[in-house]
């Protein structure tokens, strides 16, 4: 098993159980990389880069979506619990019948949905929170193994602060049954994994609305000694 | 107490539907003074295209310092230090950027001139990291840290572009015999 992080936090890269891994893992040891200058710093992708609509799923067609319409919300918070404000978040994800807006998603049992893309983006506030409006995405079979079927889930990038920061993951609801049936998310060690799981926030649903869930994301923290140019 | 982290879960095939950018190659306007395209094919274990990944650029910029700036209504040319690229069916990938400064790094050693990159794709459980410095940095490839780090020749090969016609290819195998140094952060 390979190592893909100091802390054991993420997945090994050779997970023979997500077949997709046997011939993109490496095979050779990672080095481990200093953070330098390059690492401790990133981009800082501006609010120009969000619509009007980016936030709202439900909102980027002419008509309503079918399905359950969930706020998806939460923070974005580094290794020391400090929010990251001001940073871009982008999410995709299937529509409420587990179908792809996606020309390599081509299966003729789920339809599309005219009034759902299933990509949006938003930047988070002074309190690194972030609010997505959406439908809950359906879960849907892929051909990693006989009857495999994907539990539902959103997926997020996140760039936090620094290139040592960047983030892609994937967002599940509470009690799915498919959980134990899924090597995506086995792939993560077992501690790890309530941390993909949102939870069912009744606070920050909207009466006769939507249905709310709320999803904390924590990126790894930077060196405890960062790098600074020595005096002369 | 230090929260618990976040783990990483793969960006699946459907990456484009989410973190495709019209103008995510151009880390620069392609016509600003000093821009180079650098490219190449990301490769898996049988020497494949992988037509569903995801290439990201992060770097400083010809005076060593880096963009805070997103660039999107930046003035004409305005640098941004960060690109993103979707592989084609083959494999392929194309930034357009500034060739970046030498760095310092602690304990009096500079970094040759480099991008960090990440790598996204079906099949990755979480990204990949890797560097692509440049074939005519000879001298300063020769002093930098994280290439001296590398067991050998034939691994620091892995992460050196070479000048091609105005411009850099690199290519990266995540597997095989030109496997591409992958780094932990």
């Amino acid at each position: 098993m390979s190592v893909t992080d100091h802390a054991g936090i993420h997945p090994p890269y050779d997970w023979p159980d997500y077949g997709s891994t046997k011939w993109r893992a490496p095979r050779r040891p990672l080095v481990v990389l200093p953070e330098n200058l390059t690492e401790v710093t990133g981009p800082l992708l501006g609010a120009e880069r969000v619509g009007e609509w980016d936030h709202d799923l439900t909102r980027q067609h002419t008509g309503v979506p079918l399905g359950q319409r969930i706020v998806v919300h939460g923070r974005i918070l580094d290794g020391d619990d400090r929010p990251i404000p001001d940073t871009l978040v982008e999410v995709w994800q299937a529509n409420a019948a587990g179908r792809y807006d996606h020309a390599g998603d081509e299966r003729p049992t789920a339809p599309l949905d005219p009034n759902f893309s299933g990509a949006g983006r938003t930047m988070t506030d002074a309190d690194g929170r972030y609010r997505f409006v959406t439908v809950r995405p359906g879960a849907y079979p892929w051909k990693n193994h006989p009857n495999a079927w994907r539990p539902a889930h959103i997926h997020f990038s996140v760039f936090g602060r620094a290139f040592a920061q960047r983030l892609v993951t994937q967002m599940y609801f509470p009690d799915d049954p498919l959980f134990p049936y899924d090597p995506i998310l086995a792939s993560v060690p077992e501690a790890g994994r309530p941390r993909l799981v949102a939870r069912f926030d009744l606070d920050a649903t909207e009466p006769e609305w939507a249905l709310a869930f709320q999803w904390d994301i924590v990126l790894r923290g930077l060196g405890a000694t960062p790098f600074e140019t020595p005096a002369p | 107490m230090t929260p618990p982290l976040t783990p990483a879960q793969t960006v699946g095939p459907f990456l484009s539907l989410g973190l495709a950018w019209p103008d995510g190659p151009y880390a620069v306007d392609p016509g600003a003074p000093g821009a180079v395209c650098i490219g190449g094919r990301l490769l898996d274990g049988n020497g494949d295209g992988v037509g569903d990944g995801l290439i990201e650029t992060w770097q400083a910029d010809p005076d060593g310092r880096f963009s805070r700036s997103s660039g999107a209504r930046a003035e004409p040319g305005a640098f941004r230090g960060f690109g993103r690229c979707l592989t084609e069916a083959t494999g392929g990938w194309e930034i357009v950027t500034l060739k970046p400064a030498p760095l310092p790094a602690p304990g009096g050693a500079t970094e040759a001139p480099h991008l960090d990159v990440s790598v996204f794709a079906r099949g990755l459980l979480h990204r990949l990291v890797t560097r692509i410095y440049f074939s005519d940095e000879e001298t300063a490839n020769a002093a930098d840290p994280v290439l001296r780090s590398l067991p050998d020749d034939a691994a620091r090969a892995t992460l050196v572009a070479k000048a091609n016609d105005g411009g850099y290819r690199i290519d990266i195998h995540l597997q095989g015999p030109d496997e591409t140094v992958f780094f932990v952060l």
